[in-house]
């Protein structure tokens, strides 16, 4: 992890917040714009997901993460707070490491 | 809608907001193990919840740089999912006046929790407080949890402790709200297959940048405009029992956060 990346990403989150708040202000965007942009957290996150799930450096691997993980699927699709979803995931992946 | 903040109604706020700071607490406390086994060093781990101060971007760049990704590939990803504090900012700049300084201080303080918290109230009044409260105790929790994460993190093994699945379910939690409608989960399933695709052909990093492209689909007239709206209702009642879910905010269509401001 560099500086360079600390800083310049604090520049570029500040940059959306700071446009959306006083540069433009309460002006509308066009909607598939707009659309496009809500939909950022829903292709990116999944995204992450995989990869964070599924992969080790570029070797797609089926690990004890995926049991975690598909806890977390199915505690997050009931509603679970944020904090039990973590906290199953992460204790799911410890027991099967610890067995095997 | 010009409704005066009782005692009571600024306490509910105040209890809501302390839930949200909890939870945001122990995700910062993961934050803070991740960036310093990620590679980076204390000191950058909280200079990042300190300017930074958005979480999923956070996670992003720890996640992708402790993968070996290139610098550019985590901040494009985590530049990306920053993109949509400017919706959010937006809709807030209806509420949240003031002089150039607050609101240069509240576009700092604008994320998920804050603009959730405030479009959950009832009258401007209300909102305006309910997202400087928030935003107050989300800051000073967030950047708390990450120096007690930061330091414990060179004395943890994130693998004994399954924390490297705790990232993902981290993931999981924050974008379950976003799939709950189609485009949302059209958007992330086209998102897994281009990262799954991509994953042994590519260097690290870019399959996610790459899975961006999904959001191409908002392009498309959403079918059913009103299906997010029941949604939206739960969130507010959630919040206002005391915002359990820390990523309830996300629950919301930013369509939604403009209309409801």
């Amino acid at each position: 992890m560099t500086w360079g990346l600390v800083l310049g990403l604090a520049l570029g989150a500040y940059a959306f917040k700071f446009t959306g708040l006083v540069v433009i202000g309460s002006r509308q965007l066009p909607a598939p714009v707009e659309r496009c942009l809500g939909l950022v957290p829903a292709a990116l996150l999944t995204a992450l997901v995989v990869k964070d799930t599924f992969s080790s450096g570029d070797a797609l691997v089926l690990d004890a993460r995926a049991a975690g993980v598909l806890v977390a699927v199915i505690a997050a699709w009931r509603r679970a707070p944020f904090v039990v979803v973590v906290i199953f995931a992460a204790a799911t992946t410890a027991a099967i490491r610890q067995l095997s | 809608m010009a409704t005066a903040l009782t005692g009571a109604d600024r306490r509910t706020v105040l209890l809501a907001s302390l839930a949200l700071g909890v939870a945001v607490g122990v995700f910062g406390v993961v934050f803070g193990v991740g960036a310093v086994s990620a590679g980076g060093s204390v000191a950058q781990a909280c200079v990042m919840s300190l300017l930074v101060f958005t979480g999923a971007s956070q996670f992003s760049v720890v996640s992708v740089v402790a993968s070996g990704g290139s610098t550019g590939a985590a901040l494009g990803g985590a530049m990306l999912l920053a993109a949509r504090n400017t919706v959010y900012a937006l809709a807030l700049s209806r509420v949240v006046t003031g002089s150039l300084l607050q609101r240069l201080v509240a576009a700092h303080l604008t994320i998920d929790e804050s603009t959730a918290m405030a479009t959950a109230q009832p009258g401007a009044p209300a909102k305006r407080y309910a997202f400087w409260v928030t935003g107050a105790t989300v800051f000073v929790c967030w950047n708390v949890a990450t120096l007690i994460g930061a330091l414990a993190g060179s004395a943890i093994d994130p693998e004994r402790y399954g924390l490297d699945a705790a990232f993902p379910a981290g993931f999981v939690a924050m974008v379950a709200p976003h799939l709950r409608h189609r485009q949302g989960l059209a958007a992330g399933a086209v998102a897994a297959v281009i990262c799954l695709t991509l994953i042994p052909f590519t260097p690290v990093g870019v399959p996610i940048l790459c899975a961006a492209a999904a959001v191409l689909i908002g392009v498309l007239r959403s079918d059913d405009p009103t299906e997010l709206q029941p949604m939206a209702g739960a969130l507010d009642a959630e919040i206002a029992a005391g915002g359990n879910s820390f990523l309830g905010p996300n629950q919301r269509d930013e369509r939604d956060l403009g209309s409801a401001l």
